[in-house]
């Protein structure tokens, strides 16, 4: 990869933004010179961890005898609870998670089968990882939660329970002339990112710690590092090149590893690197939370939803970790795209004797809109219509029919023209029809179609994260780098911060890198995540680099504009102006900012152009200052966690997708045949990277609802804790037809070049899959009943449907009522 | 005895290797001990693929007498080091040396279509799309958009849902053609073969890999407690997630006697070494039915790896090929020291994981009849996934018939027992019958009293009763006498071209070699 120098004439070059440009590192990942932490040079005497982990989901331990352990081949020691100078916790909000196991032998309890209990550390991986098997450990089993279900009846929550009530849901429920009600669940998710857990330690002079992590939240780590150290923040220092892929499970779950890891450096005094083999990881670290409903819909005889009461129990797992906010999302997710008048949604966070369960992209999100989707498809087929037509008819639009339940104004509403567009692009009415002509001939392959909206909030919900900052160095031969608080996962945040701030400068995108996140560089930053990144982080870059560029501007102005000043930019240069001087020249760039461009690597003074890279090294000359930080809050937001209100989202992103599915009800195999998608990414920085994005979504949830099982044994114990066991989409699961197209919609508000986050919100765009799988499932019965589908859709779980629709709608979930 | 050094050919380049543990994964070895860091560990078990690597050795040619090169993609997680001497090992680091430090085409192609986003696993599908790339750059062909997602179905990739990587795949082509020198590489290739057999120590961990058949069997008998191996591609997991010791390790790779496929006297013989991508393709040669197992069965790293003789003598319940083999009434041939014995498939499982097959023998030959007139023969599996992903159950259906009436069946289900076992009720139940609706209705039913199966993460009880219900009745309606439906009105995964697995893979036992050169 040649670098243009900088400054070159860019005339011919691609623009900076609006343009798919490869990932900043495509040419690294596909040489595999891109370096994971795994991959760095290790440090002399680097040792290896390894961690003991509990077999048992609940249970006393009565012995821990680690002797065996440490006289195993190559070990160097072990650390244990009682290693831990500062406070044994790495939980992100209620400092309710032990690094290790909490209490002395007898009296150590452990909450779930795969909680850590030590770590031994070793000359080499191998050697930690036979070692850790050598423990002697006894437990004195205690009673194990390990259904949500049974934990909400016992009252067995991590945090109290939320509720939002709007308007008089019971009344109105009461008065509805149609009603539906039963029970439903979605399952939990793995992460499954292709490079596991990895975190890496050094101690420095003057106790302090370098840790090198493959997370999303640099910051919290340095805090979490600190606190089991006892040390202060400014003593801990944290890396993040990039991740193999994050998915929310790199938020607060990288944590433990960042600890043990710590505190063995800081123990053994020496560098110690703890990458936990697969098993492991997915015995450890929580994953997405699987959802029970409870709920009771009134509608009218269209289908249009007069009233709702859904009670969500969430599986939390054995701590808090972040499923407060998990579940506000999921509560300000329950709409979706359609306005629901009265309400009442409770969201119940279980606690069980299982991995804690945490951020997965969507943030419970998907949890929360799959609800009503659920309730719009079983009222469709209860009223014998389409259900795209119900799904229309209940649409945020209209007077009086666009506030959220949670007081929030959706005022940049797209859904109608955006379902218009994929309805009339995929040909759906026509397919529909092809669909039931299909079916009417084919006694054993069924068909199904379905569309599905999205419509996803983009912000934080607690208000003081939405903040970000950066930092951007001008070197003096022009070429730019950028640092900002967000980590690289994948998802192309670094290019399209590189994108905005070459385009600031007007220079080639070649000409700006993006450098390792670091919290010793931007302090207090927010976790990657929320769809947030580009938001917050490309605007604080932006703001970094129009510093900048302003000083750039005035000492050009300086330079060749007659009537902004002298022009020789020679000894004294700018420090040596008059004051007076200084600010006309600033008045009049913010009079009239076009005196002075940046474009094509040149910047142009009315007549007069110089390359970007002769300016800065003139302005370095003249001591201007080349380098600037940059800060970002996003405005207007707000948000009461009492009451569940406010206006916690910037923006709304939205999407549609329309799925057809092939399913054999002999066996309940199924297959995607063609899927089409339309998102808004509003004025996308860079289609291919949001299109990636996407698509990449779209598969990630259909793998979600279909074949992603997480099973566990009678005792809690995950069975499925590798990828032989575990499936997530493979490339047959793909479908030889997928139209992926942005739907062009500039944002409303002042985002980042009027573009729209887009990390989470496609996830959703596989509900049309699974209803879709739910559509043909129904063509076995009479058409009006609603399969008793779970999800995910296995096989098993199909043919368990069908099986039950064979004798039409005799145990179907919903139980239809007419009043 | 002093050990002897491995010696292999590492991206072009000869290393001798002496200080390794002979369970010393080719990825472990790649990564620390050589610092080559592109090949990524990603599950340490064979089933993600950012550990994909190419392989490169030579094979006996039957008909010319000449050594012929083979390459193929597999798990470098997967494989001991020992095992790869005489071999050569490409990495993800190869290609742009190939290209003269510029991308690869296979690297240029994925950067166009925006193949990667994380970039993990992304060295794992560029080498397994070099190997086909290689496959094509010496036939001529263009792949096909089925034999890129075919040859796909090991690597896993979390962030991109595939759509670009194969598209990446079909556009590889567009740049100029990058030959590899297989010449050149045939000749350093045949610089490194020994003539002897390779006995390594490191640390009392002790690696045999006889030569020949004789030599194998007298080793056998000397080391009753050594652990076989084979593709390595399960005694590979045992190191990796067990940790289990497997020393002394008895080598069956380099027997030459047991990498022949041979058909005489209405029997395809196949070697027990013979890898199962080879003998897929001769089976499905003779026996197109079996293309969408083949094409399901694990993925092509793992079947350019594992052998059909280790999936066998592993004893497995949940093995694919056996309910196929056992369904064609396939024999094995068990030897030893003390002679050779021939033994019906299905007799050899005795029970979990329990077989028939003493301390000093070694299955040497697995005999596949070929088809008879008139034979009716279906094989499916059932499982979350379609690719690469281990059976609920699967299910093997053969039979003639005459007239309208069933003879000779043989109905075999793996996943249903502790066994590989035939549903001896439910041909009971067939045989000399009309193949008519209420025949299959006393099947069903028998078929439900042939087994008792268990619960667990893949499936339940019922839902195996269930599937293997369904699985009877769509045989039946592919094959009733009475309007018989077609593939296309019974099964969701027909319109996936089994075929285009077998493009990659000539028929090993076919004349003509070029193929595979």
């Amino acid at each position: 990869m040649s670098t243009p120098r900088p400054g070159h004439d860019l005339a011919r070059e691609p623009p900076a933004v609006r343009h798919p440009h490869p990932h900043e590192s495509a040419h690294l990942h596909v040489t595999g010179e891109a370096s994971y932490l795994d991959d760095l040079p290790e440090l002399a005497r680097t040792a290896h961890a390894a961690l003991g982990l509990s077999a048992q989901a609940h249970a006393r331990i009565t012995r821990l005898d680690l002797d065996a352990v440490r006289a195993m081949p190559g070990v160097i020691g072990v650390l244990t609870a009682d290693d831990i100078p500062g406070v044994n916790d790495c939980g992100p909000i209620m400092h309710d998670d032990p690094i290790l196991a909490a209490g002395a032998v007898p009296g150590m309890e452990v909450h779930y089968a795969g909680q850590p209990i030590f770590a031994v550390i070793a000359d080499s991986h191998e050697a930690a990882r036979h070692a850790a098997r050598a423990a002697v450990i006894e437990y004195a089993p205690l009673p194990a939660l390990l259904d949500p279900l049974d934990a909400a009846r016992q009252h067995a929550l991590v945090l109290p329970p939320m509720q939002r009530v709007r308007g008089d849901p019971a009344a109105r429920l009461a008065a509805a002339p149609h009603r539906l009600a039963g029970q439903w669940q979605v399952g939990g998710q793995e992460h499954f990112y292709l490079e596991g857990q990895i975190a890496c330690a050094a101690p420095r002079e003057d106790g302090c710690i370098q840790l090198w992590s493959s997370t999303q939240h640099p910051t919290e780590m340095q805090h979490a590092v600190a606190q089991a150290l006892g040390l202060v923040a400014n003593r801990v220092v944290v890396e993040t090149r990039r991740m193999g892929g994050g998915f929310g499970g790199k938020e607060s779950q990288s944590a433990l590893f960042a600890c043990v890891a710590a505190l063995a450096a800081w123990k053994f005094r020496r560098p110690v690197k703890l990458r936990p083999d697969r098993d492991d990881d997915m015995l450890i670290t929580g994953k997405r939370h699987d959802f029970h409903y409870d709920y009771e819909v009134g509608f009218d005889d269209e289908g249009r939803v007069l009233a709702l009461r859904i009670e969500m129990v969430a599986r939390a797992g054995f701590s808090a970790d972040l499923s407060g906010p998990v579940a506000t999302r999921a509560v300000c997710h329950v709409d979706n795209a359609y306005y629901l008048s009265d309400v009442d949604i409770r969201a119940l966070l279980a606690r069980t004797n299982t991995q804690s369960s945490t951020a997965f992209r969507g943030f419970g999100g998907p949890q929360g809109a799959i609800a009503i989707e659920y309730l719009l498809d079983g009222i469709a087929r209860h009223l014998g219509r389409d259900p795209l037509d119900v799904r229309k008819l209940n649409f945020y639009g209209g007077a009086g029919r666009d506030t959220t339940p949670y007081g929030q104004r959706v005022a940049d509403n797209v859904i109608h023209a955006l379902v218009a567009e994929l309805e009339a692009d995929s040909d759906y009415r026509a397919r529909r029809a092809a669909v039931a002509a299909f079916n009417a001939a084919s006694p054993v392959l069924k068909k199904g179609l379905a569309l599905t909206p999205v419509k996803f909030g983009i912000s934080f919900n607690l208000t003081h994260l939405n903040q970000a900052g950066a930092l951007v160095h001008v070197f003096t031969d022009g070429s730019v780098l950028v640092n900002h608080g967000g980590t690289e996962m994948g998802q192309g945040l670094h290019t399209k911060v590189c994108q905005v701030v070459a385009a600031e400068f007007g220079i080639a995108l070649a000409s700006v890198r993006a450098t390792a996140t670091d919290t010793s560089k931007v302090a207090n930053t927010s976790a990657t995540a929320a769809s947030t990144g580009a938001d917050l982080n490309g605007q604080a870059a932006v703001a970094a680099a129009r510093t900048i560029r302003q000083r750039l501007a005035e000492f050009a102005l300086l330079q060749f504009d007659k009537g902004g000043g002298e022009g020789s930019g020679g000894p004294g240069g700018q420090g040596g102006q008059p004051e007076a001087a200084g600010a006309a020249r600033t008045r009049a760039l913010r009079a009239d900012p076009d005196r002075v461009r940046f474009a094509n690597g040149q910047v142009f003074v009315g007549e007069h152009a110089i390359p970007f890279a002769e300016l800065v090294g003139e302005a370095y000359r003249a001591r201007v200052q080349l380098w600037s930080d940059g800060f970002y809050a996003t405005p207007g937001l707000h948000w009461d966690a009492a009451t569940l209100t406010g206006h916690p989202f910037y923006y709304f992103a939205y999407g549609a997708a329309v799925s057809e599915v092939l399913i054999d009800t002999l066996t309940g195999e199924w297959r995607l045949l063609r899927a089409d998608l339309l998102h808004d990414a509003g004025d996308s920085i860079n289609p291919a990277i949001d299109r990636g994005q996407v698509e990449g979504g779209f598969i990630q949830g259909m793998g979600w609802l279909t074949m992603e099982e997480l099973y566990r044994d009678a005792d809690g114990r995950l069975l499925t804790h590798a990828p032989s066991t575990y499936k997530i989409p493979a490339a047959h699961d793909c479908p030889a037809e997928l139209r992926v197209r942005l739907f062009h919609n500039p944002n409303r508000a002042a985002t980042l070049l009027r573009s729209k986050a887009v990390g989470e919100p496609p996830l959703l765009l596989a509900f049309s899959v699974w209803f879709a799988i739910r559509d043909a499932i129904a063509a076995v019965g009479d058409g009006r009943t609603s399969p008793p589908l779970r999800a995910p859709a296995t096989p098993e779980a199909i043919l368990d449907a069908i099986d039950a629709m064979r004798p039409a709608a005799a145990s179907s979930p919903t139980r239809p009522s007419r009043t | 005895m002093d050990s002897q050094t491995i010696r292999i050919l590492l991206n072009g380049e000869p290393v001798d290797i002496a200080d390794v543990a002979p369970t010393t994964s080719l990825l472990a070895w790649l990564r620390v001990t050589c610092g080559l860091t592109g090949t990524k560990e990603g599950c340490n078990e064979g089933d993600c693929g950012a550990c994909t690597v190419v392989i490169g050795e030579l094979r006996d040619d039957r008909t010319h007498g000449a050594a012929r090169l083979h390459l193929a993609a597999i798990n470098a997680c997967l494989r001991f080091v020992p095992t790869l001497d005489g071999k050569a090992v490409f990495t993800v680091e190869y290609l742009r040396r190939q290209a003269g430090g510029a991308l690869h085409p296979v690297q240029q192609a994925l950067v166009d279509c925006h193949g990667s986003q994380c970039g993990f696993c992304t060295p794992g599908f560029v080498m397994s799309l070099w190997d086909v790339y290689n496959a094509c750059a010496a036939d001529g062909a263009r792949p096909s958009a089925d034999r890129i997602r075919s040859a796909l179905t090991g690597n896993l990739c979390r962030c991109t849902g595939y759509r670009p990587i194969i598209e990446a795949g079909e556009r590889m082509f567009e740049h100029p053609t990058l030959m590899l020198d297989r010449d050149a590489l045939r000749r350093q290739l045949l610089a490194l073969q020994r003539t002897t057999s390779l006995d390594y120590t490191h640390a009392s961990a002790r690696f045999l890999a006889p030569r020949t058949l004789a030599e194998l069997l007298e080793l056998r008998e000397r080391h009753p407690e050594a652990t076989l191996l084979a593709g390595g591609t399960d005694v590979g997991v045992w190191v990796n997630k067990r940790l289990s010791a497997v020393s002394p390790l008895l080598y069956v790779g380099e027997v030459a006697e047991l990498h022949r496929i041979q058909e005489g006297d209405g029997v395809l013989h196949i070697g027990a070494a013979v890898n199962l991508s080879d003998a897929f393709a001769a089976l499905a040669a003779r026996y197109p039915e079996l293309g969408e197992l083949w094409e399901r069965f694990a993925s092509p790293p793992v079947r350019n790896a594992g052998t059909l003789g280790g999936n066998i003598a592993n004893g497995s319940p949940i093995g694919d090929a056996m309910p196929a083999l056992i369904a064609l009434r396939s024999r094995i041939v068990l030897a030893s020291l003390r002679g050779a014995r021939r033994l019906a498939l299905e007799d050899f499982y005795l029970g979990y994981l329990r077989k028939d097959l003493a301390a000093d023998e070694i299955l040497t030959t697995i005999e596949v009849p070929l088809p008879g007139e008139g034979l009716q023969f279906r094989t499916w599996k059932l499982s979350k996934r379609f690719d690469s992903d281990i059976s609920a159950l699967c299910g093997a259906f053969a039979l003639r018939l005459e007239h309208g009436v069933v003879r000779t069946p043989r109905i075999a289900f793996g996943g249903m027992a502790a066994t590989p076992r035939r549903a001896t009720r439910t041909e009971a139940a067939i045989d000399g019958q009309p193949w008519t609706e209420a025949t299959l209705a006393r099947a069903l039913q028998a078929l439900a009293q042939d087994f008792q199966p268990i619960t667990d993460l893949r499936a339940s009880a019922g839902y195996r009763h269930r599937g293997a219900a369904g699985l009877l009745r769509r045989f039946h309606l592919e094959t009733r006498a009475d309007a018989p439906l077609t593939p296309a009105q019974t099964r969701v995964f027909h319109a996936f071209d089994p075929a285009a697995g077998a493009q990659a893979v000539a028929d090993p036992c076919a004349d003509d070699p070029s193929a595979d050169t």
